[in-house]
């Protein structure tokens, strides 16, 4: 049992050695001072240094920045209302077309999702003028769509472990359906909608696909930059880069997870 | 007739009215919930894919947009031909090409989704077995690269597999080596790549499952004699299997129409059909060979799509009927 127990702690562990190793090494090469990637050449701050001077990156990344915080919102209200829909509101006659609709993109290879969507613009603009060419808006509507999927299956596991009693109670209360959603199941929810907005916003951010496909020229996001910068090689400027947008996920994750256990503290005190 | 509204005690026939007029309020707003997402993933999702079948069978032209219209309209607006080309489809299976790169993409994402499995296993158990503080850590551990930048992450096994990195770095101080392997590039390190991109998807559906598996039935194995691999293999494999399966679906599919792994790590020879489509529509701008090879990919992926639904929706049934019993109890 003993040899088992530990068999399994050295595999697991040479999983999330795997897991952690490459994003380690990207970190510590961002650090390193030589032109050429790969030899050490000293700890330095240059390549930090660069990438402030560097426009087209910071260009890129407020387009990303923008289309991330609109798509994550937007994502946030239509997910919402897809999740309360499947899992609030009984049977109904779409109700089996609407989950598939909202668990296909979760697997759709992205390259599909890109092509259909920029054939449907196309074909959108040809036959109402609607949208005039692609750009930031139309990034925005492919992103939304891809997102609201991820916010649906968050809400939705979050409705269903929810006790429907203190909803009930509301209702024998006398409380109007919209008084209901807002008073008692939005709050009750909102946890699921914050990570459902922020899992959007990473996941916009992140998109190179879906974005090359359906963005027009001169509206690049920040992925369509670095892919073009790493395709032919490593490049140190991106090492910071990816160093810089780590650390502030792994920043931000940790403040997320310790206020949440705080808030769950609370309300189990309360 | 009473015509105060308010009272407690209104007469029948008022009573039902204002009860109709009530129901009528809730349903315009129940439609309003329910038709605003529908709509929107009807128009965004579904119809596009429909765009995409009908543009398959269009014929490829130079013109903005690259390809001949299907129906033919005259002046009048009435039809005049309707100009169907299944040439697209006949091309995919005569050209021995798209048939190897939707071969090797089956191949690949298969034997990617089971080392996926076998790395992601103990991981999964790992944490399903450690309780309290120790399960929250490697839990998030898992869970964190989900919310970097994928982009990046691949971007960072360039520097790991190139000919001066770490690896060769590493190899050749050991002295294991005497010259730098060729990793990069190769389809060696497109396994690295989708392995690692999609091992949190595998493991996290597996701990989902193994978390459920009651201790007990492994300790009854035990009493009777079972030893730990026979109670592994007939009482724990057989219990995780829904998560066994949920995470070779989530793995498989995205990884058989992958294109960022096999543009970053692969090799010019490494044949995926996500690359395939990617340079259909950008380097060669034919439109409708692109489609075409977008519907075929989707028919393959069909039956694991179909798979992932009815699982998670006979764990929607358990966990509705789950409730219920603890209702009636």
């Amino acid at each position: 049992m003993q040899r088992s127990s530990r068999f399994l702690t050295l595999t697991a562990g040479l999983g999330f050695l795997f897991l952690y190793a490459p994003i380690l090494s990207l970190i510590i090469y961002s650090f390193n001072q030589s032109k050429l990637v790969t030899v050490w050449g000293g700890w330095s701050l240059q390549w930090y240094g660069e990438l402030l001077h560097n426009d087209q990156i910071i260009d890129a990344a407020l387009v990303s920045l923008k289309i991330a915080f609109i798509s994550a919102t937007l994502a946030v209200i239509l997910g919402t209302l897809a999740g309360f829909v499947l899992t609030r509101m009984g049977r109904f006659r779409f109700k089996m077309i609407l989950s598939g609709w909202t668990t296909a993109p979760l697997v759709m290879p992205e390259v599909i999702t890109g092509l259909s969507l920029l054939l449907l613009f196309v074909a959108l603009e040809g036959a109402f003028g609607w949208p005039a060419g692609r750009g930031t808006g139309t990034v925005i509507i492919a992103h939304t769509t891809f997102c609201l999927a991820y916010v649906a299956v968050i809400v939705q596991s979050r409705l269903v472990s929810l006790d429907e009693t203190l909803e009930e109670a509301a209702m024998d209360l006398g409380a109007k359906p919209s008084s209901l959603f807002f008073l008692v199941t939005l709050p009750l929810i909102a946890p699921a909608i914050v990570s459902g907005w922020l899992l959007s916003f990473t996941l916009s951010l992140d998109d190179l696909v879906i974005a090359s496909f359906v963005s027009g020229p001169g509206n690049s996001t920040l992925p369509m930059v670095i892919f073009s910068k790493v395709r032919l090689g490593v490049s140190p400027e991106v090492n910071a880069l990816a160093t810089l947008m780590i650390l502030t996920v792994a920043i931000g994750v940790v403040i997320a997870v310790w206020q949440m256990r705080r808030q769950e503290r609370v309300n189990r005190v309360v | 007739m009473s015509t105060s509204t308010g009272a407690a005690w209104v007469s029948g026939p008022t009573r039902r009215f204002a009860l109709l007029r009530h129901l009528r309020r809730i349903n315009w707003g129940r439609l309003a919930v329910m038709g605003v997402p529908t709509l929107w993933l009807a128009v965004f999702f579904f119809i596009p894919f429909l765009v995409v079948f009908k543009i398959s069978l269009s014929e490829t032209a130079i013109a903005v947009p690259p390809y001949a219209p299907i129906f033919e309209w005259d002046l009048d607006q009435t039809l005049v031909a309707i100009r169907v080309n299944f040439g697209n489809y006949l091309y995919l299976l005569e050209d021995a090409f798209y048939l190897d790169a939707y071969l090797s993409s089956v191949k690949i994402a298969a034997l990617s989704t089971l080392i996926t499995l076998v790395i992601g296993f103990p991981m999964a158990y790992l944490i399903a077995k450690s309780r309290g503080s120790r399960r929250t850590l490697l839990l998030s551990l898992v869970i964190l690269p989900f919310w970097t930048s994928f982009l990046l992450r691949v971007y960072a096994w360039m520097g790991i597999l190139q000919k001066h990195g770490v690896v060769n770095d590493l190899l050749l101080a050991l002295g294991l080596i005497d010259q730098p392997l060729i990793l990069l590039q190769t389809d060696f390190a497109v396994y690295v790549g989708i392995v690692y991109t999609y091992l949190p998807f595998m493991v996290l559906p597996l701990y989902t499952a193994l978390e459920k598996l009651d201790g007990t039935l492994l300790e009854a194995a035990a009493d009777l004699g079972a030893r730990p691999t026979q109670s592994f293999l007939l009482v724990t494999l057989p219990l995780a299997l829904p998560g066994v399966v949920a995470g070779c679906v989530l793995v498989f599919i995205p990884a058989v129409g992958e294109f960022v792994i096999p543009a970053l790590l692969g090799g010019s020879d490494t044949l995926m059909i996500g690359r395939v489509l990617w340079d259909e529509f950008f380097l060669n701008r034919d439109w409708p060979m692109a489609s075409a090879v977008a519907i075929v990919m989707l028919v393959v992926l069909v039956l694991p799509i179909m798979l992932i639904r009815h699982s998670s929706e006979k764990r929607a049934d358990q966990r509705a009927g789950h409730q219920h019993s603890d209702e009636v109890a």
